[in-house]
């Protein structure tokens, strides 16, 4: 079968004065009707220029596809003028992205948006349009079409909202469909439900998928044939079991090799001095404004757990299920609304802002964003010593001790006098343990601090807290939605839901025999496992 | 890539580095330029012109721009002048007028942005900051917003008096709320940073936090709301003193001039004409320098301001 989707020897320039002077180089890749080919990359590999460059979405001026062949069922799309391109999206080639709630516009009913396809497109009437909408949003697995069609975006949670998207992008049939990072931003059980969707609608439709991640656990889930692509450049083709299984490359290899397993490592032994206890933790915040305070929502449920010294505690969960409320409440950037937290034998939960004082240098947290975890105006050396110079240490003392813990954390202690905007997204990460470290903190909470990260500095940075575990002793707060780093990092695990702890225990019992349904479904839709579990 | 879009495009912005970035945009050095030459005239006033601004002649009223005359000066002399913009019905000289008005105008300016940006700068950051303020402070700036700025300035006068201070005073406070309300915003979006976060969970001291890791963040737009803020005051200034409840006429101000001129309009335009030249082009040049640093400065500004 001829291919729907033929790419060759694709290059895309970069403006004058970036890092590199291709965006895409060289690269080539085919898609068959009814085939998933996943572009696999980390951050700033070209996956999406790529996408873009066959959608004729590449910003203007920026970025100029220099040389090569793009050809969307025999016809040149890189030659094709705009107003042939604009027939040929929706029509012939569409795309789903990331984030869908910006995808979608705020202001129109998801109907209308869906219907817009059709009206731009086809000259069916009103009847045959709504028909067509009704059937397409009942295909996507929504339940009362109807409804949904008269919904706005801000009503339909993230499931719904990415189905609105595929909804759109396959109400005409496209014979190809570029779908840019789609379950990125979706919760796990959420994003299963929406790759068997995919699967399901490209198998009926016999649409050519053109797949772009950075995950290979979606990979394992989703593709057919896998092109990996590093700096631009295409790395290595194949098949997905030739690329998960047999990867020939040094750099797959090495992607591959860093993508953490689900199969969870042994629990370590805490060296047993208990450093916190949380005592029915709850948190609940009123909604609405200064006259209607009825409305309560409960962040946190009655949340109780200890955390040992040399032990990491995994607080695991989907998004809005309580795990960052639970660890802000415990560094104290929120007030508890009750229960007691009691740090190394002395309660903190109700202690005031001022009393607490003394007791902050021994919780120290990391955040999940890199970018903006420093601040952008004060070189690295004075976010540091900022800590410690607030609790008397002396300016030369402190700037010592930040030399000697860049250089345990793996960044080049000279580069202690430059700006945050002069390190990558890892090295940031690895300044901000520093940052937490030169505190001696008992307490470390890290809330998602590898989430931001490329898979193989993702890696690094695990083996780097887990390094400052085994050599300080720490307690560390573990605050994760993958399960893959769950599984290599923590000792014990507390799956929380809804504001409420389901399930705790050692990370290989509640992985390997989950007790609660919902740890259940968790551990199911967690991608690419049969791929783990087959290697093991 | 989602991470790099979130980088600040001016990342190590504090005022003195803000500097070079303002000097390249166009607008910005054609009103700052335009600017700087009205400032030098009126500073420069008494070498420009020989006459006293408030010197009566009974002789010589309502001379057209180009009329010469014999005028006592200051010291006793007299001098053979030429009334460049003519004189008014007093037979003041309206070119010395207008070069002194420049300097009123200005200070007016100068110094009701400055008492407006440090007091909306305080206002603002303790209101975004402490919530428990919050809710009182902004109700009292509501409150004050919905006071015209003119009548606000007419009762004040009536109560102290009409003078400069009197007048720079009565044009601050209704500019006050405005830069409140935009301190308040960019503090709110600041504090729930990450980093903010990492200060308060290593025990910085509150007032460090607000000055250190907040308060830089709004100096780009603060310049910014100044250039309005000073375009507003002179404007009002020149509104009040046209009114007669500003400055007292032995102190000439373009407002002043003109509300002088007014009786005479349509026989003598000269009178109204060349103070509303010079403060139509002056708002111009501070406008005209606030849009350029405001696109110099931080394009993602642009369609907020």
């Amino acid at each position: 079968m001829s291919p729907v989707l033929t790419i060759e020897q694709l290059s895309v320039r970069l403006p004058a004065g970036a890092d590199r002077t291709y965006a895409v180089e060289n690269v080539s890749v085919d898609v068959a009707p009814g085939e998933v080919v996943c572009l696999v990359g980390e951050s700033g590999s070209g996956k999406s220029v790529t996408a873009q460059a066959v959608m004729g979405l590449l910003p203007r001026g920026q970025l100029q596809p220099t040389d090569g062949l793009i050809k969307l069922k025999g016809e040149d799309l890189l030659r094709a003028p705009a107003r042939r391109l604009r027939a040929l999206r929706g029509t012939a080639m569409a795309m789903v992205y990331q984030e869908p709630m910006t995808a979608l516009n705020p202001v129109l009913p998801c109907g209308y948006q869906i219907d817009e396809v059709l009206r731009t497109h086809t000259g069916l009437g009103t009847d045959d349009r709504a028909e067509r909408v009704r059937d397409m949003l009942d295909q996507v697995g929504l339940a009362e079409p109807e409804r949904m069609a008269e919904s706005y975006p801000h009503e339909l949670s993230g499931g719904q909202r990415q189905r609105i998207m595929i909804a759109m992008a396959l109400v005409l049939e496209p014979a190809l469909l570029i779908a840019d990072e789609p379950t990125t931003a979706l919760d796990v059980t959420t994003q299963v439900q929406i790759l068997a969707l995919l699967r399901e609608l490209q198998a009926a439709h016999g649409t050519g998928v053109l797949f772009i991640t950075h995950d290979f656990g979606v990979v394992a889930e989703i593709a057919d044939r896998v092109v990996v692509m590093r700096a631009g450049r295409v790395v290595e083709a194949g098949t997905v079991r030739d690329i998960l299984d047999r990867p020939q490359h040094a750099y797959t290899q090495a992607l591959i090799r860093a993508v953490p397993s689900l199969i969870p490592r042994p629990a370590r032994a805490g060296s047993g001095r208990t450093v916190l206890e949380v005592a029915s933790l709850a948190k609940s915040y009123r909604q609405g404004g200064w006259l209607d305070r009825r409305r309560v929502v409960d962040a946190v449920k009655d949340a109780s757990f200890e955390i040992a010294a040399g032990e990491v505690l995994g607080l695991v969960g989907e998004s809005g299920s309580g795990k960052s409320t639970t660890a802000r409440c415990i560094a104290r950037l929120e007030d508890p609304s009750a229960g007691r937290i009691r740090l190394r034998g002395a309660e903190i939960g109700s202690l005031s802002r001022r009393a607490l004082r003394p007791h902050r240098r021994h919780v120290q947290i990391v955040f999940q964003d890199p970018y903006r975890s420093l601040n952008p105006r004060r070189r690295v050396a004075a976010s540091l010593i900022e800590g410690p110079m607030n609790f008397g240490v002396s300016r030369a003392v402190a700037l010592e001790r930040a030399r000697e813990l860049l250089a345990f954390v793996g960044v080049d202690p000279v580069s202690i006098e430059r700006y945050p905007h002069q390190f990558s997204g890892g090295q940031r990460q690895r300044i901000c343990i520093a940052r937490a470290l030169i505190m001696e903190p008992a307490l470390l909470i890290a809330d998602e601090p590898v989430s931001a990260l490329d898979v193989s500095v993702q890696a690094q940075v695990l083996e780097l807290l887990d390094q400052v575990r085994t050599r300080l002793d720490l307690a560390v707060l573990f605050i994760t939605h993958d399960l893959r780093v769950a599984a290599q990092i923590c000792d014990r695990v507390l799956v929380m839901r809804r504001g409420e702890v389901v399930e705790s225990g050692p990370t290989a019992a509640v992985f390997a025999a989950p007790e609660d349904s919902y740890t259940r479904t968790l551990v199911a839709a967690a991608p690419g496992r049969n791929w783990d579990f087959a290697h093991a | 890539m989602k991470a790099e879009a979130t980088q600040a495009p001016f990342a190590e912005a504090t005022a003195l580095r803000l500097v070079p970035a303002l000097l390249a945009d166009p607008s910005v050095r054609i009103g700052g330029g335009i600017l700087v030459v009205i400032a030098l005239l009126g500073l420069f006033a008494p070498l420009l012109t020989p006459v006293d601004p408030s010197y009566l002649d009974p002789t010589t009223r309502n001379e057209l721009p180009g009329a010469a005359s014999t005028v006592d000066l200051a010291d006793g002399k007299t001098a053979d002048v030429t009334h460049w913009f003519g004189t008014d019905q007093l037979g003041r000289d309206l070119f010395a007028r207008v070069l002194y008005g420049a300097r009123i105008s200005l200070l007016v300016g100068l110094a009701v942005t400055l008492i407006v940006v440090a007091t909306g700068l305080f206002i603002g950051l303790v209101a975004g900051y402490f919530r428990a303020l919050d809710g009182l402070i902004m109700r009292m700036m509501d409150g004050l917003m919905a006071i015209p700025s003119i009548l606000l300035a007419l009762a004040l006068v009536a109560l102290w008096g009409a003078g400069l201070w009197t007048v720079i005073i009565a044009v601050a406070i209704p500019e006050v709320p405005r830069v409140v309300r935009l301190v308040r915003s960019i503090v709110l979006s600041v504090r729930g940073e990450p980093y903010v976060e990492a200060a308060v969970a290593m025990g910085t001291p509150t007032p460090l936090i607000m000055t250190r890791h907040i308060l830089p963040s709004t100096i780009a737009p603060l310049i910014v709301q100044g250039t309005y803020v000073c375009a507003s005051a002179i404007l009002v200034e020149a509104i009040l003193s046209f009114l007669g409840v500003g400055i007292p006429t032995d102190i000439p101000t373009w407002g002043n001039i003109m509300a002088e001129g007014r009786l005479l309009f349509r026989v003598y335009p000269h009178a109204i004409l060349f103070p509303g030249v010079f403060l139509a082009v002056t708002i111009l040049a501070v406008n005209m320098m606030g849009d350029g640093m405001r696109d110099a400065l931080d394009p993602k500004l642009q369609r907020r301001l």
